[in-house]
């Protein structure tokens, strides 16, 4: 029953993706908008479809309905309700659907918050995102259909995988990457419209900016969020290896922030209109690759859990998407004429554009490591893996330079910049900057990148509050406004760009803290009877006993060790090993004690089965939680420059009310 | 020649040098830092050319093999193609303390050099266990796990 209902909605939800993505792209090349009003009822259609099959799964899923293909390859009656909802997206079929509806949410919420505007681009827009919805529908009606009949029907499952089970990062991670992924297919039918059309607007490239910004969000979030849980549940100790998955999120991650730079260059001097759309189109490409290579199972990874047969199908798409895109650029990029030029190499707009090459370069060297394998395989053969220096040695410089420019770009003034002036400005950061450096050094930290990264983080911190602050102290003085009140008028006077600089904020956090953790981590480990110690880095770990505890799907054991800080503080930390019911290998449960400077952390190696002694593994990474303590900033600086002001609607209404940039070029670095 | 056409071949020649120099050191990283996957039958099959190279060495932990100096912080055991007699086999050394699931006979994946002496430093070590995660096949009991880890002996934290 549940079986039939859903593919039902699967194949709905395909008919009115074919439909509404014909109807678009036919009447939308043909320059008409008639189609639009189908082409809406087609987004609904999708939307309603999907919602509709994964509801059915959930229930599926909660009711145990084992004749269901998926519910019996993930679903058990032993497994908590919360996981037995996670479970959705636990596996390859499932995340599929859940990709399906997530898709459908974004298109409707697309087509709702563009009522009347833009009827132009409309039709081409829906009608690319609903191709798009073709092939993901497709893919799950086909070759990852969850809803096939499972005959004899099993009495019960293998439950999730008890990796996916094992921490409550789990119902939050993957939903928040599906978000960011997913939400680059919006941005792409923004893209391919506007170079069907062979235009470019004000108004339409703010949608473009604002429908980039949600995804990129989610995407940052899902990142950090990734990493987190690598290192609170795998307990290898650490939250980045440049697995293979890790970099499938981490590539789109890259050029859509690139794009979200570029793109004010295109604002202001009306140039890189190509370059943009092409950072836009490369975006969602690699989210599709990024998909393949977690989906298919061509890589080994903690990720690719089942071997399937996705593969050809998605690899069709990579290359139709490839001749698509190429072939757009190619023929209708002419059409995007540069009506302004660079004009000064000491400007943002330089700042930028090397930003932009940067964050290219640094896609091709990541993409290149990840593919390498894959390629060496295909021809030679041979199975190799590259490892971790080679995308420390290539990424860790252009990081660092990253970091240079976010400190430099903000400095520079849009147009030309008089060289006095900047040097006027550089004097207190870079004085900060050698002061922080000194520092380190006095307190005997040594090497060159991390120790660099510092000092540049104080560099830029030092110019990113002053841009942020500057406004305020104006405000303070010739309006003779209250702190507080200057400070949240000016920022809601300039959104994007407060905002802007909030996320920069948050991003030097995250430099901070992983140069701090990745140079200054302690490592040891060891085995220890009953009553002995381990100690690392002024902790001393005494092994006081074992506990053993069941839960309904999983049984574990912890080792209660009796921590003692330097200053005679003591806390227990019980490191555990979970045995999942059906799975062959024990799961460990790092215990963490975290602190603002930094964060012990104690594995479960092995223990003997008389229970007289254990084997640890304990690390001590330096402000590592700072990492993912910078979430709230991130998310905060995104939705002040995300949310649409006064100003900006009123500017999407009348696109006549856009300002002569040169003539802003002036006044920028205080408001604009 | 227009300035402006001057600037942007200029502007193109750059980006040429630059991305031309990124490849040319992104592959010259890559060949420095590949890791190979051999069996101690195709790394013996190398010869002197497994010599230095970072190798991941993936076969079975071979019976009788497991030794702990009297500190119980150097570990050797000997890593075999099979679990067959005549298997190749390469000594393993290595310094990191060894998971719970590795015991005699297991399926193990080392990370390491290889070199002159004829033994392999491992500096990683993982237990290669089945880790594709599948429904019980019929006639198996659930909690198996059990049994794993209470029957055979787990080597690593038997006695410190």
């Amino acid at each position: 029953m549940n079986s039939t209902l859903g593919y039902s909605a699967v194949l709905g939800a395909l008919a009115c993706a074919i439909v509404g993505a014909v109807i678009g792209i036919g009447t939308g090349v043909a320059r008409s908008d008639a189609g639009l009003p189908w082409v809406r009822r087609a987004v609904v259609g999708f939307f309603g479809f999907m919602l509709l099959a994964n509801l059915i799964m959930v229930y599926a899923l909660l009711t145990h309905d084992f004749s269901v293909h998926y519910v019996a390859h993930v679903g058990s009656r032993a497994t908590p309700t919360v996981y037995t909802v996670v479970s959705l997206w636990s596996a390859l079929e499932g995340s599929i659907l859940f990709w399906g509806v997530i898709l459908g949410t974004y298109l409707l919420a697309f087509a709702l918050s563009q009522k009347d505007e833009h009827t132009r681009y409309m039709p081409l827009a829906l009608g690319t995102m609903l191709a798009v919805g073709v092939f993901f529908a497709f893919l799950i009606a086909g070759p990852a259909n969850p809803f096939g009949k499972v005959s004899p029907v099993p009495a019960d499952g293998p439950g999730p995988n008890a990796l996916l089970q094992n921490h409550i990062l789990m119902v939050v991670h993957p939903p928040m990457l599906y978000l960011g992924y997913v939400g680059m297919t919006v941005p792409f039918g923004i893209a391919a419209a506007a170079l069907l059309r062979g235009e470019l607007g004000e108004a339409w490239t703010t949608t473009l900016r604002r429908w980039t910004l949600i995804p990129w969000t989610f995407l940052s979030v899902g990142i950090v969020l990734g990493s987190w849980w690598a290192y609170a549940v795998l307990g290898w100790g650490g939250y980045w290896a440049w697995d293979p998955v890790e970099n499938a999120s981490f590539l789109p991650w890259l050029t859509a922030t690139a794009f979200i730079h570029s793109t004010m260059v295109h604002e202001r001097r009306k140039v890189l209109k190509l370059w943009t759309l092409s950072l836009v189109l490369g975006t969602f490409i690699l989210t599709i690759l990024g998909t393949f290579m977690t989906r298919s199972g061509v890589f080994n990874s903690v990720h690719s859990f089942t071997q399937s047969d996705i593969g050809p199908t998605f690899l069709a798409f990579i290359g139709v998407l490839l001749v698509v895109c190429i072939s757009l650029l190619a023929t209708r990029g002419q059409l995007l004429v540069p009506e302004g030029a660079i004009r000064s190499p000491l400007s943002r707009e330089t700042a930028i554009l090397v930003n932009n090459l940067l964050f290219v370069g640094i896609t091709f060297t990541v993409l290149l490591g990840t593919l390498f394998p894959l390629v060496t395989e295909a021809v030679r053969g041979v199975r190799v893996s590259v490892g971790e220096p080679y995308f420390n040695k290539m990424a860790v410089p252009g990081g660092v330079a990253v970091l240079f420019l976010m400190g430099v770009g903000p400095m520079l003034p849009w147009g030309t910049g008089s060289p006095r002036v900047v040097r006027q400005q550089l004097l207190i950061p870079t004085a900060l900057a050698a002061a922080t450096i000194v520092l380190c050094l006095a307190f005997g930290l040594r090497g060159a990148m991390p120790i660099l990264t510092f000092g540049l983080a104080a560099f830029v911190v030092a110019i990113t509050l002053r841009e942020l602050l500057l406004p305020a102290k104006v405000r303070i003085l010739e309006h003779k406004e209250r702190p507080w009140t200057a400070l949240v008028r000016s920022a809601l006077k300039s959104r994007r760009r407060f905002g802007g600089y909030v996320v920069h904020l948050g991003i030097v956090m995250i430099f901070v803290a992983i140069a701090a953790s990745s140079s200054f981590v302690t490592h040891t480990s060891g085995t220890v009877g009953i009553g002995k110690s381990l100690q690392i880095g002024g902790y001393n770990l005494k092994l006081v006993g074992f506990q053993n505890g069941a839960e309904p799907h999983r049984r574990w054991k912890a080792a209660n060790l009796e921590m003692t800080t330097q200053g005679g503080r003591t806390e227990l930390l019980a490191p555990r090993m979970n045995f999942f019911e059906r799975s062959t290998d024990p799961i460990g449960t790092p215990a963490v004690r975290s602190t603002p400077a930094g964060d012990l952390y104690v594995t479960l190696l092995a223990f003997s089965d008389d229970e007289r002694s254990a084997t640890f593994n304990l690390w001590i990474f330096p402000m590592v939680g700072w990492i993912w303590g910078s979430i709230p900033i991130l998310v905060f600086g995104a939705l002040i420059a995300m949310w649409p002001g006064r100003r900006a609607r009123a500017a999407l209404a009348s696109p006549l009310s856009v300002q002569d940039p040169t003539a802003m070029g002036k006044v920028n670095r205080g408001a604009a | 020649m227009k300035t402006s056409t001057r600037n942007r071949l200029i502007a193109i020649a750059a980006v040429l040098v630059a991305g031309g120099a990124l490849g040319f050191i992104a592959f010259g990283n890559i060949g420095k830092n590949l890791v190979y996957y051999w069996s101690p039958g195709e790394m013996l099959g190398k010869g002197e050319r497994a010599y230095g190279t970072t190798i991941r060495l993936g076969g079975v932990v071979q019976r009788g093999s497991i030794q702990w100096d009297p500190q119980h912080t150097r570990l050797s055991f000997k890593v075999a193609d099979g679990a067959g007699p005549g298997a190749a086999s390469v000594l393993v050394s290595s310094t990191e303390v060894p998971p719970q699931m590795f015991r005699e006979g297991i399926g193990v994946v080392v990370e390491g050099t290889y070199d002159r002496s004829g033994v392999f430093t491992s500096h990683r070590l993982m237990v290669n266990h089945s880790n594709e995660y599948r429904p019980p096949k019929p006639g198996e009991k659930p909690r198996d796990w059990d049994k794993t880890v209470t029957d055979s002996e787990s080597t690593a934290a038997r006695k410190p």
